[in-house]
């Protein structure tokens, strides 16, 4: 590697081995990440707040010595919706502006106890609502392969920012997708970890039963990297799980000889863009060249995954959105003439219109005399969403899927419909709602060069499984070599 | 016309856990406005609930002492509603699987037992507390989070004083297990009271009020007694009764209604997603039932066979769980358990309420009231000493029988001390000696309180009244 190579370019497992040798310091990593940002942020838009004398500050005040933890100087970005202590964590929402949080999330504490360098927040649909990072008060981010399209969502800004080497790595969050979807667009790796496996405290809450925090990396072996580091049981988040973390980045090494892996027909439907169909088909090749077994199984639910999505996660939203009201922090309206007048005119002028749409859906949902039809129902669906994949994973050991039917599609093109818009992730949903872990690797590209992602799906606190297919993938194809040229 | 009053009552009670229930802020009352809280109780952005066993082990300890049984899968609900009190605009409460179900509490109402059913006990957050001042509202958030306990009967009472009742048996249940300070006052028990009325004849129940703001125990019963009274005046009349919340105006002694129109609320509850279900495990309910002292009914019963109380003694020694340890302690040192009881239920609960003390900061140990009990029955002190010595004990805190030697409070049953005082009482009332001899027998009682008088309480009752009528006698 020459000393000329910008190190924004580079993984963390590149720059740590750099860092390990001596040869560049944190500073310099930084310098290089600034310099990509002031020249392409403006046309990308994938930051919601960023600070470059901060970031430099803190790169400064690293401490130096034997105890340098595993990230020790290796900058990273994180999704306006995870909550760093004393910094602007907005959702991407007008209703949060100015909202400082007193203290830092889980995954935030993890990260900075090993040494990572935090260098701002990355821009997001508003409360992680969307698939195309459209809906935020800050503006649309744009796609680094085409900056007249859409990243993806809700981490559009993450995974923009990581694709054109604003950052080296980032955290995002997945609900519905959101984590998948965008790396499948940008041409990354995106985790989403089992439901549990990664603490939530401190992760500002879109659907409680479905949030998870993942890494959205370069690389695979960074996303092992990032998901140890993030991972383990949480005091403070009784949802999290007290299952040993594995040693993700040694066990990805293994070979996938003998592996089963489920193709459900469910996932190569009508819609689905016969590009985005042919690059699985060869990805499906690549594995079993690798030695793996792939058979056709299916999963008889899937059809349910986006309605029941769209029923529990909302009327979760309604609730956990009640409390942007004005009174303690955040937006307060002004020239309010009561407290109910407060409510209204606060709420009115800070959610955006697609937040409104889900508060106003979530609440229907949970109406009395609704209850039983939609939100009762839906939880029903979803027990069974979860056993049609209890039932596959008896046989298989993973599941490899489209990320997404199609690849990146145009700023405004679906952001009118809501329900073309919430199609966008009809293959990542079901993850969420069955809490196992998924991710998106990149598999190929359109004739237009918009990258397409493969979808891993695995067992419960298997990423371990996921992680080696996709690594075995990965050093066997150069997809995740290509770079947007900006 | 003849009414049947059917009453129901829904008792919230804040449990004297350390900490509160969703996080690790003190539950301390009267600190200093937003002194204990945190990001949690807040409900700040991404901030998560953690369960307080403690809290739902309390909880438990009531739902079994209340004879209830228990849900084997604990899972919370949210209640969503806008209030300023409420950080997060939904409180964590219990909807369809409360903590407990189907209990029963007994009352005495006059000489027979009445079961109240008790519908469900359920385990919810507090909420804040709001100060209105003129044109701004003040919140404090202090409360916010201490675990409640909600314990709602079946519309069992009949009665305000049933109601009274209710409470008054509910409290001592509740202070012998150790779970709440029950203090109206502080606001760690609070009491909502349904009533409606119906015609004797009458299967239906009639339109319900629900009445709120009451601060006492005697404030629910006044409460419900002007409630009856207005919604009978109202009947007789031919009127209808509103379904409406009043609140109970203590100065005035009057229910005012709280909205000119009920909200209907629609609460949306839902399961909650931040606290994973989980089911009870049979050895820590079994170490719940193992902490679970006698309780005041079964140990009445006891008093009653083993001490041979009545049972209205034994009702009013076992009402307070300190007073009936007090009791079978002094019993367990002295024979006669009737004249403990009635030293408790007389002199000494009298000291008790002038002075406002509870027995557990009564400065008298078991042993000095047994050992009192010992010389009034061997003769050493009068009865009426006896009353005096009492209250110095409990005053300087000394054993009595020290306090007898010091100041000389032996009885006398000498003859010869005796002799010259009833000699002297005799002469000195020659209008009571008069009338004995003239067969007025109650001349007697006047001339050895004379006796009494002249030897300062000290002479032996028994001998002065022998002595004066074998004086007498020959005169008669």
């Amino acid at each position: 590697m020459t000393m000329n190579m910008k190190l924004n370019t580079l993984t963390a497992h590149e720059l740590i081995d750099l860092l390990s040798k001596g040869d560049i310091s944190p500073i310099d990593i930084c310098n290089d990440i600034i310099n990509r940002i002031e020249k392409q942020e403006k046309s990308l838009n994938a930051l919601a707040h960023f600070d470059k004398e901060k970031a430099l500050e803190r790169c400064k005040n690293l401490k130096e010595g034997v105890n340098k933890g595993k990230l020790w100087g290796i900058p990273i970005f994180i999704k306006d919706n995870i909550s760093v202590k004393d910094e602007l964590t907005t959702c991407s929402s007008k209703i949060l502006k100015g909202f400082k949080p007193p203290y830092n999330a889980t995954a935030i504490e993890k990260l900075m106890d090993i040494g990572a360098v935090l260098m701002g927040k990355t821009n997001m649909d508003e409360f992680a609502f969307g698939s195309s990072t459209e809906t935020s008060c800050y503006g649309p981010t744009r796609n680094p392969w085409d900056l007249e399209r859409i990243p993806g969502g809700s981490s559009g800004g993450s995974a923009a920012a990581v694709s054109a080497d604003e950052a080296i790595f980032a955290l995002g969050s997945d609900t519905g997708g959101s984590i998948r979807q965008p790396a499948s667009l940008c041409g990354v790796v995106g985790l989403k970890p089992t439901y549990g496996r990664v603490s939530r405290y401190g992760l500002i809450a879109f659907a409680s039963s479905l949030d998870q925090i993942g890494p959205i990396t370069k690389d695979v072996e960074d996303a092992a990297i990032l998901l140890k580091a993030i991972s383990g049981h949480d005091e403070m988040d009784s949802t999290s799980a007290d299952i040993p973390v594995s040693d993700y980045s040694s066990n990805i090494k293994k070979g996938i000889k003998g592996l089963k892996i489920g193709i459900p027909k469910e996932y190569f439907i009508e819609g689905v863009d016969k590009e985005v169909k042919d690059s699985i088909k060869l990805a499906i090749g690549e594995l079993e060249k690798l030695g793996a077994v792939c058979e056709d199984t299916c999963l008889p639910h899937t059809e349910y995954a986006v309605s029941v999505y769209y029923l529990v996660a909302t009327a979760e939203a309604s609730s956990n959105l009640a409390r942007f009201d004005g009174v303690q922090y955040g937006l307060r309206a002004e020239n309010i003439t009561s407290m109910m007048d407060m409510y209204k005119k606060t709420r009115k002028e800070g959610f955006g219109d697609e937040a409104k749409r889900r508060i106003i859906l979530g609440t229907f949902a949970l109406s009395s005399g609704y209850y039983d039809a939609y939100y009762s129902k839906a939880l029903k669906v979803r027990t069974l969403i979860k056993m049609d994949f209890d039932k596959a994973f008896e046989k298989f050991d993973a599941i490899v899927t489209p990320t997404s039917p199609t690849a990146s599609f145009k700023i405004g093109e679906k952001i009118s419909d809501p329900l073309t818009m919430y199609l966008s992730d009809i293959f990542t949903i079901s993850a969420n709602l069955a809490g196992i872990p998924g991710m998106s690797i990149p598999c190929g590209f359109t004739k237009a060069n918009l990258p397409i992602g493969l979808q891993i799906l695995g067992k419960p606190f298997d990423e371990d499984t996921i992680l080696r297919i996709a690594y075995n993938y990965e050093q066997s194809t150069e997809w995740h070599k290509k770079k947007p040229k900006l | 016309m003849d009414y049947e009053i059917v009453i129901g009552l829904e008792v919230h009670l804040q449990l004297n856990t350390k900490s509160k229930v969703f996080c690790g802020c003190s539950t301390n009352f009267g600190s200093a406005p937003n002194t204990q809280v945190c990001p949690v109780c807040l409900g700040f952005p991404g901030s998560l609930p953690v369960l307080n066993r403690r809290a739902l082990e309390l909880g438990a300890k009531v739902s079994i002492a209340l004879n209830c049984q228990i849900a084997e899968k604990i899972r919370f609900d949210r209640k969503n509603y806008f209030y300023p009190d409420l950080p997060k605009d939904y409180q964590i409460s219990q909807f369809d699987q409360p903590l407990a179900q189907h209990g029963i509490l007994t009352i005495i109402t006059g000489e027979a037992e009445k079961n109240i059913r008790i519908r469900r006990v359920h385990l919810e957050e507090d909420t804040g507390k709001l100060f209105h001042q003129k044109d701004s509202s003040l919140i404090d958030f202090n409360r916010c989070g201490i675990p409640l306990l909600e314990i709602v009967s079946e519309p069992d009472m009949n009665s305000p004083e049933e109601a009274y009742l209710y409470l008054t048996a509910l409290k001592s249940i509740l202070e012998y297990i150790d779970v709440s300070d029950c203090n109206m006052e502080e606001g760690s028990l609070r009491c909502d009271a349904n009533i409606s009325l119906r015609k004797k004849a009458d299967k239906e129940l009639g339109t319900k009020t629900e009445i709120k703001n009451m601060n006492s125990f005697k404030g629910v019963k006044a409460a419900l007694e002007y409630e009856t009274k207005r919604q009978m005046d109202l009947l007789e009349d031919g009127k209808r009764i509103a379904q409406e919340t009043r609140l109970y105006n203590t100065e005035k002694g009057v229910t005012e209604p709280m909205r000119s129109k009920e909200e209907a609320h629609d609460y949306r509850y839902f399961p909650e997603p931040d606290l994973a279900p989980f089911n009870f495990e049979k050895s820590f309910l079994k170490a719940i039932e193992r902490d679970i002292p006698e309780l005041p009914e079964p140990k009445k019963n006891r008093f009653i066979k083993d001490y041979l109380l009545s049972g209205y003694d034994a009702g009013i020694i076992v009402s307070d769980k300190n007073t009936a340890d007090y009791f079978e302690k002094c019993a367990s040192l002295y024979s006669n358990p009737k004249t403990i009881a009635n030293w408790l239920i007389g002199d000494i609960s009298a000291y008790m309420k002038d002075n406002n003390v509870s027995i557990k900061d009564l400065n008298l140990k078991e042993s000095y009231l047994s050992g009192m009990l010992k010389m009034i029955d061997n003769g050493v002190i009068t009865g009426k000493i006896a009353k005096t010595l009492l209250i110095e004990a409990i005053q300087t805190g000394k054993d009595p029988e020290k306090l007898v030697k010091e100041n000389g409070l032996e009885q006398i049953s000498d003859v010869k001390l005796l002799e010259a005082a009833t000699s002297q009482v005799i002469a000195e009332n020659p209008k009571s000696t008069e009338d004995f001899k003239n067969g007025k027998d109650n001349a007697i009682m006047f001339l050895m309180g004379k006796v009494m008088q002249k030897t300062k309480g000290r002479a032996n009752p028994n001998k002065v009244n022998e002595m004066l009528r074998e004086k007498l006698k020959g005169a008669r």
